[in-house]
């Protein structure tokens, strides 16, 4: 199957997202050959997948024979323990439901694990000198940790409390005992000894957002449905014809139709 | 050692808008003027993937490098000041243009009391109005003389408005007819009419129409594409220094920019500056630039920094309250809002202009009774469309949880269903808030950065509410089925966004003991040196400050010319 010709059809494209088959991408690529149990870290996902069907995909689109395939859809900083407890924590977020897609099927965790493996992640622009003192809540951020060092403590930090309340981890929990496991970080109810866990909350909300409404050129709001479903035009060049009429419902662009109008 | 290089005429410290405005009438006028910028050049063209929140709105592309520079905070004297490591309360600008590449184009006037806010309080209300902590001065200048210069700026860069039924005389109208009323905007002007209050056009920059102004530049009309704060324009429509006042400059052939470029120290001798010394960024090497006369047009923070790094004015003293460099920070009360949620109807939310919108000042000022009030001066009150891009922009009404099911279903539906009425209050200045060099903390060249001290006071916490159940008022006129309202204003902090809008710290006035600069902006301790900017408010108003320093702007270069010719402190 070609499906070239389809790439830009909006319904066909959200499509596509929907079919992840780790089954079938890994029949495709040779990696699992009738059953046989391979160890190492591919060992691992195998055997995640087997236990927990609901588990996520880390590269949906993979399994398109050809096409221009979505290259973009594959993991620069997280692991894939990290990148499956980020995909599920962030559907629980922003989910799924009668209006569309929610931040797993929009790519939120590949848009923050991009973000964690640039500039943002080692808080590059800025003020990260010391000395470190704790400060005053009207101060803002005073630790020395960079994000992807939150990350990384963070999301081991809400596995441990996810094991040592329900004896899983994070992925294998119900949507219920998740949003616990959030709320407990929300809320500070759980203790840390080097982050703030209503801090990490709070970036992970705000990523989330990001991901789902940023342009599609940093890895999420897949096939502009994040703006789709609030109506949202994107990026468009003028609103000279509208701006005094009524509302209206305009089909989104993105920065890579401007750079076709340029 | 600093290589020394050929003299110039005026060197001038940050080319963005006062930079900008100054270069281009010295030149006009002859004068070599080399300009001194410690970020990069920009142009229009840069801006071909500018409608992108992310990298612009939320990641801050345009905005200072913080690594390298920014400044420490304290909300009083008793607290250990901490570097703002991440933006929040306020943006710094950097590169050509300065803060006036991505601001929104709102350009008022101040009110003419804002001018005379001391006399005028005490003539009406008696002293015992004014708290004995409470700082506030008149500014040594009045609205009347001030207007020629507004005019100018205005005329400059095209301001497209009505004339504000509430503020001071104009003596000609607005260059450009006003923008386009959106139909939320109609509401708004429908509704404040009914309720016998005073609406008008707000000022904008965002230009109406095709324009060319006086000095011969000409620039297309406004998109209403909805990317002006943070962003740069694509189209030139936004009057930013690069695409008006610079370029005339530089068609002199008077005028050279050295970008990359940071102005370490002002040089002194005796009663006098002869120059500056910077460090080219790129190459680390140092330069002493010698000047007949040095113009610092920096943002508030830069040039109160620069002052007192070159030991150039007495220090202020915030327990004695003698000295003035660092005196009267002011920022704004830009919390009073409330937010309208209409269930039946939707607007066009992602569409708009840095300065789309409507405004009203019957709450601005003194023209309203503050007898039995808890504050003086009030706030502008406005409805504006400046389109909502949709990462930060998530209107919910109160009791929508923040995550989950319930927050993604309210937070699409109200998307086009919110509108915003806000209220943007005066600061006032207090003994206790001021700018001073952080003890601690440095730059990337081993320099202090500026600390500030600052909180918001039982007058600002009296203000907001006010504005908030006015605004809400005007919301629930307009139709809205549920209003949601500030309730309380919570202490000043850095981490929300708020305004760009600081002021103060080498404030002007009638004389030295009192201010830093005259009414043309001139140093009184030394009177070959100039400070323009928003530096030189000794309180804020509840407007945008930047036609004010535009204003102040013009004024200063006629100043400079005076001083040229004449010598010794002008009048």
């Amino acid at each position: 199957m070609d499906n070239n010709g389809e790439h830009k059809n909006p319904d066909k494209g959200n499509h596509d997202v929907q079919e992840p088959s780790r089954r079938k991408f890994l029949v495709n690529t040779g990696f699992a050959l009738g059953g046989v149990v391979v160890g190492g870290a591919l060992g691992g996902l195998l055997g995640r997948k087997s236990k927990e069907p609901a588990a996520p995909a880390p590269a949906p689109e993979a399994g398109k024979p050809a096409g221009p395939a979505n290259y973009n859809r594959a993991l620069m900083f997280l692991t894939p323990d990290q990148f499956a407890i980020v995909d599920a924590a962030t559907e629980r977020i922003f989910p799924k439901d009668d209006n569309g897609p929610g931040a797993k099927e929009l790519g939120v965790a590949f848009f923050i694990d991009h973000q964690l493996a640039g500039d943002w992640g080692f808080n590059a622009r800025e003020y990260m000198s010391p000395p470190y003192f704790k400060g005053e809540k009207v101060q803002g951020y005073q630790g020395h940790l960079k994000r992807r060092e939150m990350y990384d403590i963070a999301l081991q930090e809400m596995e441990n409390y996810s094991q040592s309340q329900y004896q899983k981890g994070f992925v294998q929990l119900t949507g219920e005992q998740q949003d616990e496991i959030l709320k407990a970080f929300e809320d500070n109810a759980v203790e840390l000894g080097t982050i703030s866990p209503s801090g990490f909350f709070r970036v992970l909300r705000s990523n989330t957002l990001e991901g789902v409404y940023s342009d599609p050129l940093y890895g999420g709001n897949a096939n502009m449905d994040g703006w789709r479903m609030r109506n949202y035009p994107g990026n468009q060049m003028s609103y000279t014809s509208i701006i005094d009429k009524d509302f209206q419902t305009i089909a989104p662009s993105s920065l890579q139709d401007h750079m076709a109008a340029h | 050692m600093a290589t020394k290089l050929p003299k110039t005429d005026v060197v001038i410290v940050g080319v963005g808008w006062a930079g900008g405005i100054i270069a281009s009438e010295l030149t006009k006028d002859g004068l070599k003027v080399v300009g001194l910028e410690k970020g990069k050049s920009r142009k229009t063209e840069d801006y071909f993937m500018v409608h992108d929140e992310l990298r612009y709105g939320v990641r801050y592309d345009l905005m200072q490098d913080l690594s390298k520079e920014t400044v420490t905070f304290r909300s009083n004297e008793k607290m250990r000041a901490l570097p703002m490591r991440q933006y929040g309360s306020f943006l710094i600008g950097d590169g050509l243009g300065g803060a006036g590449v991505h601001w929104n184009g709102q350009t008022y006037r101040f009110l003419p009391y804002d001018f005379e806010i001391r006399s005028k309080t005490i003539e009406r209300y008696g002293k015992n109005k004014i708290p004995s902590d409470m700082t506030i001065q008149d500014w040594g200048i009045t609205y009347d003389k001030l207007e020629p210069y507004y005019d100018k700026f205005e005329k400059m860069a095209g301001i497209s408005g009505d004339e504000n039924p509430l503020g001071g005389k104009r003596s000609s109208p607005y260059p450009t007819p006003p923008m386009t009323k959106s139909p939320a905007m109609v509401k708004f002007v429908n509704a404040a009419t009914k309720m016998k209050l005073h609406p008008y056009m707000m000022p904008s920059a965002n230009l109406s129409e095709t324009y060319t102004n006086p000095d011969g530049i000409s620039r297309a009309g406004c998109q209403y594409c909805g990317y002006c704060e943070r962003f740069g324009c694509e189209y030139g429509a936004k009057a930013d220094p690069v695409v008006t006042v610079i370029p005339v400059a530089k068609k002199t052939g008077n005028f050279e920019i050295r970008t990359h470029s940071q102005v370490r120290r002002i040089l002194r001798s005796g009663n006098k500056v002869t120059g500056v010394m910077y460090t080219d960024v790129t190459t680390g090497k140092e330069y002493e630039q010698p000047a007949d006369i040095v113009v610092l047009t920096g943002y508030v923070f830069n040039n109160v920094r620069l002052l007192l790094m070159s030991g150039i004015g007495k220090p202020y003293n915030p327990s004695t309250g003698a000295g003035v460099i660092g005196k009267n920070y002011a920022y704004q009360v830009i919390k009073g809002a409330s937010v309208g949620f209409f269930e039946n109807e939707q607007f066009n939310n992602f569409a708009g202009a840095g300065s789309l919108g409507v405004n009203l000042d019957d709450y601005n000022g003194d023209n309203f009774d503050h007898s039995d009030l808890k504050f003086i001066h009030g706030g502008s009150i406005s409805l504006s469309q400046t389109g909502q891009r949709p990462i930060l922009n998530n209107p919910v009404p109160g009791g929508t949880p923040t995550w989950g099911p319930d927050f993604k279903k309210n937070s699409l539906k109200y998307a086009n269903r919110a509108l915003s009425v806000g209220g943007q209050g005066s600061s006032m200045s207090f003994r206790h808030h001021f700018l001073d060099l952080d003890p601690t903390y440095k730059d990337a060249f081993g320099d202090p950065l500026m600390r500030l001290t600052f909180d918001f006071e039982e007058q600002d916490r009296e203000l907001a509410k006010f504005l908030a159940g006015k605004c809400g008022e005007i919301l629930k006129e307009m139709g809205a089925n549920h209003v949601d309202s500030l309730k309380e204003l919570g202490p000043y902090d850095i981490v929300t966004y708020q305004s760009t809008h600081n002021t103060g710290g080498a404030i002007m006035g009638t004389s030295p003991d009192i201010s830093a600069v005259n009414s043309y902006s001139q140093m009184w301790d030394a009177e070959n040196l100039f400070v323009v900017g928003a530096s030189s408010f000794p309180q804020n108003a509840g407007y945008n400050p930047t036609g004010t320093v535009g204003a102040l702007a013009y004024r200063a270069a006629e100043g400079i010319l005076k001083y040229r010719t004449k010598g010794g402190l002008v009048e």
